[in-house]
């Protein structure tokens, strides 16, 4: 089993590839305190999925990326993702480790806003990352792969608005995984400070079909008192990419931390998304989406934590599985002792187009609070033959018909994406896999 | 001779195992209005759904010809390109999809590829259809009936109805549900279909509806047949003195279809 293998890299290798990247020392003694750990932790268990055998452990771990003169360089596959309507002002791609491409509004630039690839800040920000560095969202020991993660991390990027700064044209990240074989330990960081508001949107994509490869990410999402955030996702890893994404948020009095991810992965994933909402009056939406396809299996655990007195949490994920894929879908509303007046609602929907697919929605809720409301609904069907014959009544072939109503069962989430590029890109994506 | 005709001849229908249609025989022309009426349960919905191939109906005898077509061979959506157009009694609720997307969808799959209806046009003319149904316009940004009203759904039936100008339009109890004053706007709207070529099959357990729409021809259903045809007088008849007379007269005791 791969838990077994022993990790092919030393303390030497990581004392070294953090001093090649002129890392600040509390970075490299957080990696070697996390390599130490690596074998001593279990992996994460998600609910109901076996994820022992995924390959966590093989791949390559270095890989340079040119810098783009121009973004017409890019691949046409990833240009139709670039934000038009913004003219690309606040756009950082990262080409396998390295920094492609960067651009920030002058004005928001002058704000003290920054948006900028991990590397850099840590040379620029030092202990503005420290601060926040898996320290209040993620821990470093909360499993085998959190651990791996802190003391491999090659990439990311670093977002941060200051105090009372409003940014509205939203904030951009490109991860593109060009080398088909190099692994993506990728590490976000968005902190929005006491009432500012930002709106960021983030695409992961490979091309890599046979070549064996990782992703472990980590996404930590600060929202401080007053603030909020709107985070909006498109993961699409190629068949070959195994996998584990954490994204957390943490939210503080009257902060709000709305997710809408577009989960459109084609290897076997694990993702995890859980928001807590610490402070009084918090709030946090979760909106995910996944088309599930050919053998992959995928795990998908959305959480929001109650801490903070009426504190608002309200999940929705909507899953089309298809062939022979299956997906769990884990809805977790999580109210404690002392979050009075809060609301937890989790509704998970799944659509089976094929015989062979498995989908299972689970609405969880957990209450050590008795004056909550709360609410889950859930379920998993084909669709609807009553429907269809209403559509094609109109004349509109059953394909059609078929593809209007996944488009349609899809869409409240879709629709959240901030980047009207991306929103389109998301369907686009949609339709390439469910046809 | 203008327009379409259907020919329903000797249909049999059953659902779940269950014969409900027992040999209904039936034939409308373009340009004529037809009323077919009957106490409930007595198969006039299920002669609707089986014309336009609902997928829990099952011909077990008989056929359905449009200009000498065999309807039961084609697909729904073919019998929709063929130029029939059912108005359901209880049309979906579809998530999602906007009832203006749906509606440019159905329009353009009746088209040829290559000669889609614009979008200024298609607005021009929804807008258009709309006004004469008295709907609100933000309607067409809604999902498809979903969260719509009893009487939402009824005119956005008759605002499809309206804009696919189907050769043979089939209203399956469209006035139920529906007040007098909305009533009088669909009836308007369906009366505005009226020409030489467009056909017309009403299904209604009331009068009231032809009070607006006038029908050329009355049929009354009971016990999965059609039992008797007439004029618009016997409507009247029926309004007055109810279907008891009819019963009396063929001497049926119970109207309703027999399911052993």
């Amino acid at each position: 089993m791969t838990v077994d293998t022993k990790l092919p890299y030393e303390k030497e290798y990581i004392s070294n590839y953090s001093a090649d990247r002129n890392e600040p020392e509390w970075m490299k003694s957080l990696r070697l305190r996390a390599l130490e750990l690596v074998d001593t932790l279990p992996m994460p268990k998600p609910e109901k999925t076996n994820i022992t055998k995924w390959n966590f452990d093989k791949f390559k771990h270095q890989s340079e990326g040119k810098k783009l003169d121009s973004l017409n360089d890019l691949p046409e596959d990833i240009q139709v993702f670039l934000d038009k309507e913004n003219k690309n002002s606040n756009l950082v791609i990262q080409r396998n480790q390295s920094l492609a491409y960067q651009s920030l509004d002058n004005s928001l630039q002058e704000k003290g806003v920054i948006l900028t690839d991990l590397s850099t800040a840590l040379e620029k920000h030092s202990e503005l990352v420290q601060r926040y560095y898996m320290k209040d969202a993620v821990a470093i020991d909360e499993n085998r792969l959190t651990a791996l993660h802190t003391a491999l991390m090659n990439g990311g990027l670093f977002v941060y608005v200051p105090k009372n700064v409003v940014v509205e044209e939203p904030l951009q990240a490109i991860f593109w995984q060009e080398d088909p074989e190099v692994a993506t330990f990728n590490h976000v960081i968005v902190v929005a400070e006491e009432n500012s508001s930002l709106t960021y949107v983030e695409n992961y994509i490979s091309h890599n079909e046979q070549e064996e490869a990782v992703a472990n990410i980590v996404t930590e999402v600060i929202a401080m008192d007053n603030a909020s955030i709107s985070f909006g996702a498109v993961d699409n890893f190629a068949k070959g990419t195994t996998v584990y994404v954490n994204r957390r948020g943490v939210a503080y009095r009257d902060a709000s931390i709305d997710w809408a991810l577009g989960q459109m992965n084609d290897g076997n994933t694990a993702s995890e998304n859980i928001t807590h909402l610490i402070g009084d009056n918090s709030h946090s939406e979760a909106k995910t989406v996944t088309v599930g396809r050919g053998d992959q299996s995928q795990n998908f655990t959305a959480k929001i934590v109650h801490f903070g007195k009426q504190s608002e949490g309200y999940i929705l994920q909507h899953g089309v599985m298809k062939d022979n894929a299956s997906s769990i879908f884990n809805g977790i509303g999580k109210i404690e002792h002392g979050a009075a007046k809060s609301n937890a609602e989790q509704e998970s929907r799944v659509l089976m187009l094929s015989k062979g697919a498995r989908g299972d929605a689970n609405p969880i809720l957990l209450i050590d609070e008795d004056d909550v409301t709360a609410g889950h609904a859930a379920s998993v069907g084909r669709v609807d033959p009553i429907q269809l014959y209403y559509l094609m009544s109109r004349g509109i072939s059953q394909k059609e018909a078929e593809r209007l109503i996944i488009h349609g069962f899809l869409a409240p989430v879709v629709n959240e994406i901030p980047i009207t590029a991306v929103r389109e890109q998301l369907t686009q994506v949609i339709e390439g896999k469910v046809y | 001779m203008a327009g379409s005709t259907l020919e329903i001849k000797d249909l049999h229908v059953s659902i779940e195992g269950g014969e409900i249609l027992k040999g209904v025989n039936l034939t409308i022309k373009g340009g004529e209005f037809h009323a077919v009426m009957g106490p409930n349960g007595t198969g006039k919905s299920t002669l609707a759904s089986a014309i336009m191939g609902h997928p829990k109906y099952e011909v077990t005898k008989g056929s359905i010809l449009l200009d000498g077509e065999d309807v039961l061979e084609m697909e729904v959506d073919e019998r929709a390109k063929a130029g029939l157009f059912l108005a359901m009694q209880y049309p979906s609720e579809i998530s999602g999809v906007t009832n203006s997307d749906f509606l440019r969808s159905s329009i353009n799959a009746q088209r040829e590829e290559g000669d889609e209806i614009s979008l200024m046009k298609f607005i021009k003319e929804m807008d258009k259809s709309m006004d004469e149904l008295e709907m609100d316009k933000n309607m067409a940004q809604r999902y498809l009936n979903e969260g719509f009203s009893g009487g939402e759904k009824k005119r956005n039936e008759i605002l499809q109805l309206m804009m696919l100008k189907p050769a043979i339009g089939i209203l399956d109890e469209i006035d139920s549900g529906l007040d007098i004053d909305a009533l009088k706007v669909v009836a308007k709207g369906i009366n505005s279909l009226r020409n030489e070529t467009f056909g017309c099959l009403m299904i209604t357990h009331y009068q009231r509806l032809l009070d607006y729409i006038t029908p050329d021809y009355v049929h009354v259903m009971m016990k999965g047949r059609v039992v008797k045809s007439g004029g618009p007088e016997l409507a009247q008849r029926l309004e007055a003195e109810g279907y008891d007379w009819i019963k009396k007269e063929l001497g049926i005791e119970d109207a309703t279809v027999e399911n052993a």
